[in-house]
């Protein structure tokens, strides 16, 4: 016991160490801007291979000849590349107590019910000795290891994993496919990289709360995962927690791989800042995130969106291999004068493959919500099947949501089937909550729990309890 | 307990329903309201319970000597106020186990009382559903959705022994209910009534009073009581109708 306990100690002092070290590189951070030369300091500093720059250079000039997307129903204010920050040392921490923080911030950490270290952690406060968080991560990559598991930093992968890197890097989601894949490619510089060997079943969810040395998510995220054949994994990204970011692009890319009869599960809580109720501030949020299944593989997306003041996000499924499985199960929920045009796309290419839609949009105060999706059959698809089920909830008079389902099929041995409804919440539902005791607020929030329930009861359970609670914080005074 | 005097009611678009209806209720008494289709008996019991569909233009209720005019209905709820609704509402994705659970803990709250921990809870869940022969997978389905016209009735009269009101207003709850179902209510009602729980059974029919004996009965008629005596009313309406009257 006692020298277990002195192992992690000394590991944490370690820690300590580095985050030294870390704030005597600070003052080199970059100037804004975005230039060839930026993108080679970027791989410089991380010591990266040779075709690691190469590829970032290729995105770069891919990137020159594009120019962001304004298909979605989204008013954004133009975005300054050259007035982003594309290099800075990992973030030191903010504050020294939980006493500086925000209070609001507190009472929603309180609220979620967040231990006081992980509100540290998130916060950006200092932490002297977090036994409990070190020593868990510790038997985690332990027990990992022993499965062949690799689960690392997208750097750690370039370093130490470089040929399965090069080999998938890309490969779903080409830095050519839009204005924010090329821009994340050239200059990502955080993200996790996870590799399932064949055969094995992750045993525990794979956090990012649990990778070591990982405090705070990164502005252009690259995350990497390969499902061998015959493996399973379920990851979790994000946490319910509001993140707080001075920067206002966030860019990240997600690609996943599911070979031969494996099965990814990919879990998503988006709270970054939505901006104050005013509209002022918030993340402009723009995500790429695509897999490809291969024969009879399965990848499942699961998503709750509270947060960002704009949300453009499409997780997608290319099914290429026979009876491969697509599934998008999504709850998006805007507030104020947040705005959400989300989605995804299923590609139908093998014979049987099947996918299902759900997504419950979510709409109060002023803000606008769309879906977005397309669901595409090909020729070579027999026998494909599709159900599409789309459902938005308006909560008062103000807000907006939307429905864009395109379907393209090109085989007549297809099944697609789409239903959607709009609905409000009913005074007769909230007359009978109140008359039982509940509260507006409380009502609403169970009435909203209830609605979303079919995509909530897909997160895994700790995940599940933890989002629901997100879901009525997100629309507190909401009522109008 | 209940005072209401000179009572008038309008909706919201001004149409006016209630007209000077006076009505007292004391502790451990149960009042039959009866009276045709569309004379006011589902406003009054919503108005008692704060629906702001509807507004009291003049006259005014009292609970336990607090008016209720400005309380919000989960307040009113809180005090101890209970509406069987004739027509339960649907609460797609919410547990009926889950939607009690929350309204007895919001009553502790308004109380200051601590939470109910989820063994007693159960505890109370079991009794009740017993008393009224409930399954409990049913209770684990989401409120009134699919629930048929009696299922939905029983499962008010569940609420209601769950959250022990001090006053309950059962409006058309027999409506729908079989025989059995009828008695298995009735027999909900009276093992609260024995607490010294008051009651306002508002029913087109004598056979619900048969299980429950009322100690007054009302004639409620174009928003006004145009009668009130004993139990023998109810009889004589059920032989002769209202033009008796
Ligand atoms: N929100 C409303 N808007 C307009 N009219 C209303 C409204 N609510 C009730 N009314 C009218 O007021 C009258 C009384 O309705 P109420 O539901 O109280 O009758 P009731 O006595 O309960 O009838 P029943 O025995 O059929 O249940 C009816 O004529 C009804 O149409
Ligand atoms: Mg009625």
């Amino acid at each position: 016991m006692a020298t277990e306990k002195n192992k992690t100690l000394k590991e944490i002092t370690k820690n300590k160490y580095q985050y030294g070290f870390v704030t005597k590189i600070e003052s080199e951070k970059f100037e804004p801007g975005l230039n060839e030369n930026t993108i080679k300091l970027i791989s410089a500093k991380r010591n990266e291979p040779s075709w690691m720059l190469d590829y970032r250079m290729k995105a770069y000039s891919a990137l020159q000849k594009m120019t962001p997307p304004n298909w979605a129903n989204l008013k954004i204010k133009p975005i300054d590349l050259q007035k982003i920050i594309y290099y800075s040392a990992p973030k030191k921490p903010k504050y020294n107590s939980l006493d500086e923080v925000d209070p609001e911030l507190l009472k929603t950490f309180n609220k979620l019910g967040i231990s006081i270290d992980e509100q540290k952690k998130i916060a950006g406060v200092a932490i002297d000795v977090v036994v409990d968080s070190v020593s868990v991560a510790t038997t985690f990559q332990d027990t990992l290891k022993k499965l062949g598991i690799i689960f690392c930093s997208m750097s750690e992968a370039i370093e130490n994993h470089s040929e399965l890197v090069k080999k998938h890097l890309g490969s779903v989601v080409p830095y050519t496919d839009n204005y924010f894949s090329a821009l994340n490619a050239a200059v990502f510089t955080d993200g996790s990289f996870c590799f399932i060997p064949k055969g094995v079943r992750c045993p525990m969810e794979l956090s990012t709360y649990f990778r070591i040395n990982e405090a705070g998510t990164g502005q252009f995220e690259r995350t990497l995962i390969v499902a061998e054949e015959d493996s399973y994994v379920s990851y979790l990204e994000g946490c319910t927690a509001p993140m707080r970011d001075e920067n206002q692009l966030h860019a990240a890319v997600v690609e996943l791989v599911a070979m031969k009869s494996s099965e990814i599960k990919y879990s998503t809580v988006q709270n970054w800042f939505p901006g104050d109720e005013n509209g002022v501030g918030g993340v402009y949020n723009f995500v790429t995130k695509r897999g490809i299944c291969l024969d009879s593989a399965k990848i499942s997306w699961t998503q709750i969106e509270t947060g960002s003041a704009i949300t453009w996000k499409y997780p997608s499924c290319v099914l290429k291999g026979n009876n491969s499985v697509g599934e998008f199960f999504s709850v998006a929920v805007t507030n104020n004068f947040q705005q959400a045009d989300t989605g995804t796309k299923m590609i139908h290419l093998g014979k049987n493959t099947k996918s299902t839609i759900i997504s419950k949009g979510v709409c109060a105060g002023k803000s606008n919500g769309s879906y977005r999706g397309l669901v595409k059959i090909s020729k070579s698809a027999d026998n494909a099947r599709n159900f599409s089920q789309c459902d938005s909830l308006l909560l008062g008079q103000t807000c907006g949501a939307h429905t864009f389902p395109y379907i393209e099929s090109s085989n007549k041995s297809s099944i697609v089937e789409h239903e959607a409804t709009t609905s409000k919440i009913s005074d007769d539902q909230l007359f009978y909550c109140k008359q039982r005791g509940i509260p507006e607020e409380e009502a609403i929030g169970l009435i909203v729990n209830g609605y979303c329930k079919d995509v909530l009861k897909k997160l895994p359970m700790e995940f599940a309890v933890e989002a629901q609670k997100l879901l009525e914080i997100s629309l507190e005074g909401s009522v109008g | 307990m209940l005072k209401i005097k000179n009572l008038h009611v309008s909706t919201e678009s001004n149409i006016s329903i209630l007209k000077g209806l006076n009505l007292e209720i004391n502790k451990g008494e149960v009042h039959a309201i009866m009276g045709p289709n569309g004379s006011g008996k589902s406003t009054l019991a919503s108005i008692v319970a704060g629906d702001p569909k509807y507004m009291i233009t003049s006259g005014e209720i009292t609970f336990n000597g607090k008016s209720l005019t400005d309380l919000e209905p989960e307040e009113r709820s809180s005090m101890g106020l209970f509406l069987s609704f004739q027509y339960p509402v649907e609460i797609p994705g919410i547990s009926l186990n889950n939607f009690i659970k929350t309204a007895l803990n919001q009553k502790q709250k308004a109380l200051n009382e601590k939470p109910f921990s989820a063994k007693e809870i159960l505890e109370k869940i079991k009794k009740n559903a017993e008393i009224l022969k409930i399954d409990l997978d049913f209770i684990k389905r989401s409120v009134n959705v699919g629930f048929s016209g009696g299922e939905k009735k029983r499962a008010e009269i569940f609420q209601m022994l769950m959250l022990q009101p001090q006053l309950s207003i059962l409006d058309e709850t027999d409506s729908g209910l079989d025989i059995d179902a009828l008695k298995i209510v009735a027999k909900g009602v009276n093992s609260l009534r024995n607490n010294n729980s008051s009651f306002i059974i508002i029913t087109h029919y004598q056979r619900l009073l048969d299980h429950i004996q009322p100690d007054f009965v009302h004639v409620l008629n174009e928003g006004k009581i145009i009668k009130s005596g004993g139990s023998d009313i109810a009889k004589m309406l059920e032989e002769k109708g209202y033009d008796w009257i």
